[in-house]
């Protein structure tokens, strides 16, 4: 019970970066947890005035009505590219590209890859739920082998489409990243995880250590077809297995 | 262990309920009335056993639940 001689303190309220206004996602939805997060990593490092933040083409197109930090809006895939640019002439900038599997994967694989392969000194969350979920809940190249979605009704067939392809595992082939991690943000731990891992991946850039990615498997309960609760499951039964969690690559800094 | 309490935002929540699975002490549940929204959100019933972990808040994709901790002073 209350103590009489207690004093109340406030210890978790939204991140000051975080815009005070509803968002426009999905009961359950990952993306809103994952910008909690990301937020929180601007705030503590105190980035907030020379961070750029790169909008991808997906659900999270509107994240610059949540982050309250300078933008720019990409083409569907190209953020990596934009990334580059803005990077190579805004050095002291921070630049955050934020990305879908649809956009990250698929139309952008290029951009993604080549990107990671030159080593430019920015950072990439890229948000893992599986499918597209802004389009309507069509398949990913993400999307888990006998996944049904709207355009693999029976089942995402591997011998026809391929198998659901692994980023970091793809990421960790080449030379220059330095960071590549797997996180999920659907229980309490790995959400703190996550946490851990967002800080480190903006913090690289501020240190110039180089190109760092992070992928995080996120809830889509409505592309899923599932409610919150069988989403969060789903993330332990069906996509951790097949997305092992855990560090990639870390590679420290000679001048930190 | 720390006392406190949750503040949520019930025109905030939309009542996706992640936050009612997270609370280790199963002190919150759904309301049975709607917010403006026309969500069902999550009401404490029981604040004087919240331990202020934070679980609710963390897991919130909504930011709708903020927790405040009672010190001694
Ligand atoms: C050039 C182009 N091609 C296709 C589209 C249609 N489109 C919009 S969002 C999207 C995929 C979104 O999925 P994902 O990147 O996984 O993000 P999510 O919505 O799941 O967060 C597609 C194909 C587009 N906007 N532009
Ligand atoms: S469709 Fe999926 S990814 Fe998009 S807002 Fe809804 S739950 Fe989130
Ligand atoms: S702070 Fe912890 S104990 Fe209190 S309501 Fe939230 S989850 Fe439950
Ligand atoms: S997690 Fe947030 S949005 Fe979901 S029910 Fe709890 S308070 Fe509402």
């Amino acid at each position: 019970m209350r103590n009489e001689d207690a004093d109340v303190k406030l210890v978790y309220s939204m991140p000051e970066s975080l815009v005070d206004r509803p968002n426009h996602y999905c009961p359950g939805c990952g993306h809103g947890i994952i910008h909690k997060l990301l937020t929180q990593a601007i705030d503590e490092l105190e980035i907030r005035e020379k961070t750029i933040f790169i909008a991808p083409v997906g659900c999270s197109v509107l994240a610059y009505f949540y982050i309250d930090v300078d933008g720019c809006e990409a083409a569907h895939g190209r953020a990596p590219a934009v990334a580059t640019g803005l990077k190579r002439v805004h050095k002291d900038k921070v630049i955050i590209s934020y990305q879908g599997d649809g956009d990250l994967l698929a139309i952008g694989t290029a951009e993604t890859i080549h990107a990671a392969n030159r080593g430019e000194n920015i950072t990439v969350i890229f948000v893992n739920n599986a499918i597209y979920g802004m389009t309507g809940g069509q398949m990913a190249p993400t999307s888990l082998a006998s996944q049904k979605t709207k355009t693999s009704p029976y089942g995402r067939d591997p011998a026809d489409v391929g198998q659901p392809i692994r980023a970091c595992e793809l990421l960790n082939t080449l030379e220059a990243p330095v960071f590549i991690e797997r996180c999920a943000v659907n229980n309490v731990k790995n959400i703190l995880k996550t946490r851990k891992a967002i800080k480190k991946v903006v913090q690289n850039q501020v240190l110039n250590i180089g190109y760092s990615f992070v992928e995080i498997l996120s809830m889509c309960p409505t592309g899923w077809g599932m409610t919150p609760q069988r989403a969060v499951e789903w993330i332990d039964e069906a996509m951790i297995p097949y997305y092992p969690l855990g560090n990639f690559r870390k590679k420290e800094s000679d001048h930190v | 262990m720390a006392k406190g309490k949750p503040g949520i935002d019930i025109e905030r929540c939309k009542g996706c309920a992640l936050c009612i699975e997270a609370c280790p002490e199963k002190i919150l549940k759904m309301s049975e009335s709607f917010n403006r929204q026309g969500q069902p959100y999550t009401i404490c019933f029981e604040p004087e056993r919240c331990t202020s972990c934070m679980s609710c808040a963390i897991i919130c994709p909504d930011s709708a639940i903020r927790i405040w901790r009672y010190v001694a002073v």
